[in-house]
């Protein structure tokens, strides 16, 4: 199967089992150069599973990623390594190196894999910095920051190399409204800054859908509904409707399968 | 009952295949540092910044025993000594004593203690927080840039700790020795300088702790790369270090001195 050339990232029948337990389901997806997507979906229905999939932290059981033409599950280590230089991931809650400070946890790539001298370097990192607004924390530790602040300086970390794809997880969990507006706001601006591919992936519906082009809903391992936020917000889908609209009971039931209640207490011999 | 039976033999396979698929993991994992050790080459200053946390800040702990631990062996060597009218090889019997024996054990003991824990709680949490995935997605493979680092601060560290433990301990033993018990300080040296040996006695009290070195450090790097990512499983994997480590120690020293001062 040939890739056309606007599908940037290219997923295919992909599936994907942790032991015997299937995540993944035969996923097809493609994502267009530029695009912003968002995978949404409720808690451990394997979103960031995809991810890691995406970013050959995992082999899929079955189906292929295929991103800017390779295959992601096929590569050799160094091939592997080669390709995520032109990926960033911001992890759900920055995973930030401690032992760094600002300043230094964003210039990490860019001493780990280019020869720059360091006055390009901190041109570079301020640059970043100041990207997202924090080029005057750059002294500070990871242990000084806010949550909001340790996103942002993940982000900047993220997009330090000016990546092709940037991934997402769950970059809104645990912020405050403004923090979270900040962070939407810059996801979206720096994507069509950078000419970057980005997928998102969150259970946060309204401010998703206010930044992203695109998105899938994944629900028990499959794609139950894709659609641009229009259409996502129009949807008639029970899932959709539940989980746009937050409802406790529906095609999600509220209660995890158990044996008959009245059963568990005893009260059918009444 | 049979059924009681056949579960305690399953779960002592299970516990048996786990402990052998462990120790064929960290051999595959031992041989993955020592691949990936390039970058620590290449870039001394990762090592030397990992030398000061594991080595220099376990001087005062290394320091303060082997002092206790010199005094002690002047004290119940002087006692025991003075029965037979040989009081003045005390020196000897202190400094080897630690030289071949108290040294290179107890320091490695008290580095898995403290530097070995510390390596292991780091790695864990760097591993929960996501922070060696983090490294991973950026390319950067964790083995080479958090891990052999750390393994070689403490293979480098270990050595000289053991050394800086027998001074300080001798030098413990002649305060009891000779400036409080009064022991001739002339015969204190001279005894020690004849009847320590640099090949048998130096160099092998050298190669034990260096062979500590490489286990502690071991022990503590994979057990910090294979905890659980939760703080249950680096509290676990913390404790799996010192006791790991202190069994691993105080066996490999029966095994290296039975092959070493066999009929010396």
């Amino acid at each position: 199967m040939t890739v056309p050339p606007e599908n940037f990232l290219e997923i295919s029948d992909l599936s994907f089992s942790y032991d015997k337990r299937p995540v993944l389901k035969g996923i097809n997806m493609s994502v267009p150069k530029g695009r912003v997507v968002a995978i949404m979906g409720g808690s451990g229905c394997g979103k960031t599973t995809l991810l890691r999939l995406i970013g050959g932290q995992l082999k899929p059981t079955a189906g292929h990623v295929k991103f800017d033409g390779k295959v992601i599950g096929e590569l050799g280590r160094s091939a592997l390594y080669e390709t995520r230089r032109k990926m960033g991931m911001l992890f759900q809650f920055g995973a930030l190196f401690t032992d760094l400070s600002v300043y230094e946890n964003v210039a990490f790539q860019m001493r780990e894999h280019t020869d720059l001298p360091e006055s390009v370097i901190r041109d570079l990192v301020l640059m970043k910095l100041d990207a997202v607004g924090l080029r005057g924390a750059r002294n500070l530790m990871p242990n000084e920051l806010s949550g909001g602040m340790a996103r942002r300086v993940a982000l900047a970390r993220t997009i330090a190399l000016d990546p092709m794809l940037i991934m997402y997880d769950e970059p809104f969990t645990g912020l405050d409204p403004i923090s979270l507006g900040v962070i939407g706001n810059l996801i979206r601006k720096l994507s069509d800054s950078l000419g970057a591919t980005s997928i998102v992936v969150t259970h946060d519906v309204q401010e998703s859908l206010q930044i992203v082009d695109h998105v899938y809903f994944v629900s028990e391992g499959v794609i139950v509904a894709e659609g641009t936020p229009d259409e996502i917000r129009a949807s008639k889908k029970p899932f959709v409707h539940q989980f746009i609209h937050g409802e406790i009971d529906g095609p999600v039931p509220f209660h995890y399968p158990a044996a008959s209640y009245v059963e568990e207490l005893g009260l059918n011999h009444a | 009952m049979l059924e009681r039976i056949l579960t305690l033999l399953r779960r002592l396979g299970h516990s048996g295949i786990d402990a052998v698929w462990r120790l064929g993991y960290a051999g595959k994992f031992f041989f993955m540092t020592l691949i990936s050790s390039g970058t620590s080459a290449r870039r001394p200053h990762l090592v030397v910044r990992e030398i000061y946390y594991t080595g220099v800040r376990s001087l005062i702990i290394i320091i303060v025993s082997g002092l206790f631990v010199g005094m002690v062996l002047a004290l119940q060597g002087y006692e025991t000594l003075q029965r037979y009218g040989s009081s003045s090889a005390l020196g000897v019997l202190v400094a080897l004593a630690l030289v071949r024996e108290l040294g290179p054990v107890v320091s490695a003991l008290l580095f898995a203690s403290r530097a070995g824990s510390a390596i292991t709680a780091e790695i864990g949490l760097m591993k929960a927080t996501e922070q060696l995935s983090a490294m991973e997605m950026m390319a950067v493979d964790p083995i080479a840039r958090v891990v052999a680092p750390r393994f070689w601060s403490g293979v480098i560290s270990l050595p000289l700790l053991t050394a800086i433990f027998n001074a300080t301990g001798i030098f413990g033993g002649y305060l009891i020795g000779v400036v409080l018990i009064g022991v001739d300080e002339g015969s204190f040296w001279s005894q020690m300088q004849a009847g320590v040996d640099f090949k048998d006695d130096i160099m092998n009290g050298v190669i034990k702790s260096c062979v500590f070195g490489v286990a502690v450090t071991l022990i503590a790097v994979f057990e910090g790369f294979d905890s659980p990512p939760t703080a249950e499983g680096v509290s676990g994997a913390t404790t799996r270090t010192v006791v790991t480590s202190s069994l691993v120690i105080l066996m490999l020293d029966f095994i290296l001195t039975s092959f070493m001062f066999r009929g010396a």
